[in-house]
């Protein structure tokens, strides 16, 4: 079971979720995986501090053009989307910041004249908590445009994606890097805040699950802040609240010093548990 | 022409609050009708919940080709998925179909292709917006869910927000920027003369601060730090005033926790004018003011 924790508008609390999720189900599962997806700025291992013990570099190939070789006959700049290679007075230049790696001008050119020559986009990290949660992170270099490879990679690190339960946490937005991110898994859980801005991003997010076509539930955190039109829109949207996590001065503080929900309120396990029954049952539902 | 860029690492730190105050306030001073604003997250595209936009113009967004396969020259060769780097090519049946939303547009199955089966089809993949708002003109976009380019969506939206303060000879564009560190805020932040990080005194708001300041050092783009929240862990605010002391990073200013914001935010208003005595409005008109001094305006006082 592979299940996703996403929102559109950052901050609602993807991180507490997917975390106090993990540590609950640490408990009774046999194995669980735990993928901070949000490799511009991972924040899980903050709270569940595994002990990091492989790294591994996330590399991208990037064409090197051999000028010996090379007759500036510009097919390479014709194929490339890009625009990551251009001939330029009979000389080939390459952007690596432009390339997406795909292959094309090699495969193209006449004379053989590209090799491709890895770059490092970013790197993984795995390691396990005490828990026994087998985590892991990606982290895309400063600089670096491109998440996606990064989140592709990460998601194929060894055998991880195959454990009994699998924690996605997501990026924010509802673009490219989440969608990679959602991608393969059985439940999407939407975290928002109830507030104007947590209702409309929350929208944008619910659209992609549809999209993707993966069944998912709403956790609206900080409850009680705000007004009541997430409700209502989960309502009318027949799209199910799972949890209500209403907004309490010390659970912020707990989190602001990198402690997980169920540090702060060890109540919440029993939730959490009832979470997953429920995950369950939709999960099955849908299929 | 000068382009401050509102950021944070971290979502959810107030960047959106912090720049529709910056645009009320804007709209009150020397810079009054000079300056445009341009919301750069388009995945989540709040600041127009508070600035109540009516639109003048609004644009169709073409984001990325994506391929087809023409299943009726397909001859089922193969080629096309071998070559695919993003896995976004499979067989049915006899012929190959490409999954839209994993094929990343580069094109190579379509000059691998033996038969010419496979043609780029341009994508809508949005729309973007030129509105009228309370403050000044407002440039935003919304991207649709599931879709690529949103970097490319951000420049979009701020080359139009830039051409306005040419033909309208404006001194200042306002950049709501996205979270994160990658394609979007690299493209919101190209060009910037200044940016304001959005902090909060959390573990994880420190933790992506110092993503988002490496990065804007990265690009050259000077960089101002203000803690949102200030009150709510001073022992992570006090952790922050240090780190950027020893940087040089220069702190402009505390916001501490206030339901004004929120309050505001239902109401569809930046704080500083819904609630102008509200302790975070205090806050925000001093932070604007020592921002404005770093962008040194011409006119400005």
């Amino acid at each position: 079971m592979i299940i996703a924790i996403a929102s559109g508008k950052g901050g609602t609390g993807k991180t507490t979720i997917a975390t106090a999720l993990a540590q609950t189900l640490s408990e009774r599962e046999k194995s669980i995986s735990f993928l901070d997806c949000d490799v511009e700025a991972p924040n899980a291992h903050i709270f569940l501090k595994p002990n990091f013990t492989e790294k591994k570099d996330v590399e991208m190939l990037i064409p090197d053009v051999d000028d010996d070789l090379c007759n500036g006959c510009g097919r390479c700049a014709e194929v490339c989307q890009f625009h990551a290679i251009v001939v330029l007075g009979g000389q080939t230049l390459v952007f690596p910041e432009m390339c997406h790696g795909c292959g094309s001008c090699t495969l193209v050119c006449p004379e053989n004249a590209i090799t491709e020559i890895p770059q490092v986009l970013g790197a993984l990290k795995g390691g396990l908590t005490s828990e026994g949660i087998n985590f892991a992170h990606g982290l895309l270099n400063v600089g670096e445009p491109m998440a996606v490879p990064v989140i592709t990679k990460l998601k194929k690190w060894d055998e991880r994606i195959s454990a009994e339960v699998v924690i996605v946490d997501s990026p924010p937005g509802a673009s490219c890097p989440v969608v990679e991110s959602l991608h393969g898994s059985d439940f999407i859980i939407l975290v928002t805040e109830p507030t104007p801005f947590g209702l409309h991003d929350l929208g944008q997010a619910y659209q992609l699950t549809k999209e993707i076509n993966i069944p998912a539930g709403v956790i609206i955190n900080r409850d009680g802040v705000g007004d009541k039109k997430v409700g209502v829109y989960c309502e009318e949207n027949d799209i199910p609240v799972l949890m209500r996590i209403p907004l309490e001065r010390e659970i912020g503080q707990g989190i602001a010093q990198g402690k997980t929900l169920l540090e702060i309120r060890p109540k919440y396990k029993k939730e959490f548990l009832n979470l997953y029954t429920k995950i369950q049952e939709l999960a099955g539902d849908a299929r | 022409m000068k382009q401050l860029v509102i950021l944070s690492g971290k979502g959810g730190t107030g960047k959106t609050s912090v720049t529709s105050a910056f645009a009320h306030l804007s709209s009150l001073g020397d810079l009054a009708s000079k300056v445009v604003f341009a919301d750069a997250d388009v995945d989540a595209s709040n600041l127009e919940l508070v600035l109540s936009p009516k639109n003048t113009k609004s644009e169709d967004f073409i984001g990325g080709q994506i391929a087809l396969v023409d299943a009726d020259t397909c001859t089922g060769c193969g080629i096309c998925e071998e070559v695919c780097r993003f896995d976004a090519i499979h067989e049915d049946g006899a012929v190959y179909l490409v999954d839209p939303i994993a094929c990343d547009g580069c094109a190579a199955c379509v000059y691998q292709c033996p038969v010419d089966a496979i043609t780029m089809h341009e994508q809508n993949a949005g729309k973007w917006f030129r509105s009228d708002s309370r403050y000044g003109t407002l440039f935003h976009a919304a991207l649709r869910p599931a879709h690529e380019n949103s970097g490319k969506l951000v420049t979009l939206v701020k080359q139009q927000a830039r051409l306005l303060t040419l033909d309208e000879n404006y001194d200042f564009v306002l950049v709501d920027g996205p979270p994160g560190i990658g394609c979007p805020v690299i493209s919101a932040t190209s060009g910037a003369d200044l940016a304001l990080i959005v902090s909060e005194p959390t573990a994880a708001g420190v933790h992506d601060m110092h993503r988002v300041l490496e990065t804007t050092a990265h690009f050259d783009v000077p960089a101002l730090v203000c803690i949102n929240k200030s009150d709510v862990y001073p022992k992570g605010t006090a952790e922050i005033k240090a780190f950027c002391q020893a940087q040089d990073i220069q702190m402009v200013g505390e916001i501490p926790f206030d339901v004004s914001v929120t309050e505001a935010m239902v109401q569809g208003q930046p704080v500083t004018d819904f609630l102008p005595n509200a302790p975070s409005s205090q806050a925000l008109v001093k932070i604007w003011d020592k921002v404005i001094k770093e962008m040194q305006l011409d006119g400005v006082q």
